[in-house]
């Protein structure tokens, strides 16, 4: 099985490679490009129940031992990571390929699309299955740069400048990240996780908490943790509807997957809890209000991602094994919640001409399958039972009281105000854009309305274009995934509780990628 | 572990430098201080592998002693690499947002093959939205009770005038 790890960074970056040869005949560049991440589904699928089974898979590149050469480790954590998001960035594609063969290839799959798409997707996984600190820096690069160029695709004047936020945010997080490894480096003479396991507890207290605290700030950038959130909701909107689908789904979620993994195999002793609660906390409560003042979609929906970081933050900072697993479960939710949520947007976009609920109106008659969809995502992530994000919140709150103490039931009892805000300013937009007669939308008049912002650089063009039946697909396929998350809640949380198991436990790790001990 | 304190303050001063004139408005500058920082960062790397030595090649024999350590200095070469790559994309980004600047809103318009019908289709879409428009306010007119069931499907265009024809 160990063959198969590598394969997942290097199908998608030859598949890259053919793409951008594949240039001018854009048939063959979706080709290429479904039939890599299909095969990426299909090897993730494989890894995740060999891994789920025998224990971690290891690779030494080029045979070099660890902590000389580069290892790359997949255990139960990273193959959960892994499969959701080949099945979201699959997903994201089709709808991608939908809307070009609507628009004739003219507009948003450009030829240089489904390269950087794929280069995203490797650096993604890059990310997902590097052993030392060094590899997942270099795949945190590889992806970054790819939504660099996605992002600002086009070259139009609001992708530039959203472009230019997010660019020089993303540069200095990744510069704070490159001076912790360093540091790291110094302190310990290795960059390998399972080396630093060993020997970053032996370094004096206060050496850990400032490698601990860089290393966290250069993540909680990544992932949009408050008050390093800010860049978000102002670049994310701008990008094309599918590519917002992916940054929302999959880059903040490397963040996290970063701070999950870093704080809890390197900073076992979790004394920065208190901090990381509060920050979780003013995660949640400040991205939620920002949220309800948001009259575009778009916007409003970015703000529910920035806020729903809170839970997984949390969920890091109570550290429990029940708390990981509930977290690890929420991760995977909100992953696939957030990717179609977005999805849903880009399809209202395209149908109703734009994401704005001061013109938006009447949906439902032109729209009812997209009403169905954007209805269900949004009980979903508000939290409403039996979905998902009920029971990753449940196991999350359930976790949180059984270590008691005032932190945690004030965190709990943040978390549940902004469960209910998040359903209130769905169900808003949701009452705005689809229930709300269309003849009402002229002159309607409403103080809420009123005291909304709307996104500073809508130019109030309305143009709606028709979609394909492939986005409705997709969109519904990711949605009734999300659906599955519900009905086989009791498999993926055991699962996800057996991946916290190994988490609590970093022997397994440690002893995974040194079977004769560590050096 | 020992560093050349001449290393280290010239990296102090990059840093410093650095992130100062990345604090300004000008892209331009943005990019001359990631590069200051970037090269900073190279610098805090080469600095972690301590006192300088021989080669780090193994001639067969066992380590020696008086070897650098090449760990930092193999992290290094890769953070140039990908330093290079984000620097060439920083001045494709600058060039573009200084044309767009140029240019105000004529910049977001592209020229293409295409342009020539986009006009056309852009067109014939407005031409069809205002007989839209007209028939609306045709059907309004009409009825004096001022139901208005049948705009509800209309084009988006269509109902912006719908106002005046309701009493």
């Amino acid at each position: 099985m160990n063959v198969l790890v590598p394969l997942v960074v290097a199908i998608p970056l030859l598949g890259a490679a053919l793409t951008l040869a594949l240039g001018r005949r854009s048939r063959y560049q979706v080709m290429v490009s479904v039939l890599s991440l299909t095969v990426i589904v299909v090897i993730s699928a494989i890894l995740l129940v060999l891994v789920d089974q025998q224990g971690p898979a290891v690779v030494h590149v080029g045979d070099w031992q660890a902590p000389w050469g580069i290892v790359l480790v997949v255990d139960r954590l990273s193959a959960i990571m892994l499969i959701v998001s080949a099945l979201m960035l699959l997903g994201v594609l089709l709808f991608a390929v939908g809307q070009g063969i609507v628009e004739g290839d003219r507009e948003t799959p450009v030829s240089i699309f489904h390269p950087t798409y794929l280069v995203l997707a490797a650096g993604l996984f890059n990310a997902f299955i590097a052993g030392d600190l060094f590899n997942m820096y270099v795949g945190f690069e590889m992806l970054l740069s790819a939504s660099y160029v996605l992002l600002t695709l086009g070259g139009t004047g609001a992708r530039i400048r959203a472009g230019v936020t997010y660019i020089v945010v993303s540069l200095v997080s990744s510069i704070l990240f490159l001076s912790a490894i360093a540091l790291i480096y110094g302190a310990t003479g290795t960059v390998t996780l399972a080396l630093l396991a060993e020997r970053i507890p032996e370094l004096p207290g206060d050496v850990q908490l400032i490698l601990g605290l860089m290393l966290l700030i250069a993540f909680s950038v990544k992932a949009a943790v408050f008050p390093l959130s800010f860049w978000l909701p102002d670049s994310y909107p701008t990008a094309p509807a599918p590519v917002t689908a992916v940054f929302a789904g999959l880059l903040t979620k490397v963040g996290v997957y970063a701070i999950l993994r870093t704080q809890t195999l390197l900073f076992p002793d979790n004394r920065l809890q208190v901090p990381l609660m509060i920050v979780a906390l003013l995660t949640m409560v400040i991205g939620i209000l920002g949220a309800l003042a948001q009259a575009d979609i778009k916007r409003l929906l970015s703000f529910t991602l920035v806020s729903h970081i809170g839970y997984m933050i949390f969920g890091i900072a109570i550290g429990t094994e029940a708390a990981i697993a509930a977290t690890i479960y929420y991760v995977v939710h909100h992953i696939m919640i957030q990717t179609t949520l977005f999805l849903c947007a880009g399809l209202i976009e395209r149908i109703g001409g734009t994401t704005s609920l001061a013109r938006l109106g009447g949906m439902l008659k032109a729209a009812p399958f997209v009403a169905i969809l954007f209805f269900i995502g949004a009980l979903n992530l508000g939290g409403i039972p039996p979905f998902s994000g009920f029971l990753g919140k449940v196991a999350l709150f359930d976790a949180g009281v059984q270590v008691g103490g005032g932190l945690n039931y004030l965190l709990l009892a943040g978390g549940a105000a902004t469960s209910l805000l998040t359903l209130y300013a769905l169900a808003r937009a949701w009452n705005m854009a689809f229930w709300r007669p269309r003849r009402d939308v002229e002159n309607y008049d409403s103080a809420m309305l009123d005291a909304l912002q709307d996104d500073p650089h809508d130019e109030g063009t309305v143009l709606t274009k028709t979609t394909s039946p492939l986005m409705t697909a997709a969109t519904a396929t990711m949605l009734a995934l999300t659906v599955c998350l519900t009905v086989f809640a009791g498999p993926a949380f055991d699962l996800a509780a057996r991946a916290a198991a190994n988490i609590e436990e970093p022997s397994t790790y440690i002893d995974a990628v040194f079977p004769g001990g560590a050096p | 572990m020992s560093a050349s304190l001449t290393l280290v303050i010239v990296m102090a001063v990059m840093y410093a430098a650095g992130i100062y004139i990345m604090l300004e408005r000008s892209l331009t500058r943005v990019l001359i201080g990631f590069l200051l920082v970037g090269n900073a960062t190279n610098l805090l790397i080469f600095i972690m592998s301590g006192r300088p030595g021989s080669s780090p090649i193994v001639t067969g024999t066992a380590l020696d002693d008086t070897m650098a350590d090449p760990v930092p200095q193999v992290l290094m070469l890769t953070a140039i690499v990908i330093n290079f790559g984000i620097t060439a994309l920083l001045l494709a980004l600058i060039y573009r947002s200084w044309w767009l600047a140029q240019l105000g809103d004529e910049g977001d318009t592209l020229t293409d093959e295409h342009a020539a019908e986009t006009t056309e289709d852009s067109e014939v879409t407005f031409r069809s939205s205002t007989d839209d428009e007209a028939a609306v306010q045709a059907s309004l007119d009409a009825s004096e009770d001022g139901s208005d069931d049948d705009s509800s499907g209309a084009d988006n265009t269509g109902n912006s005038d719908r106002e005046a024809g309701t009493p």
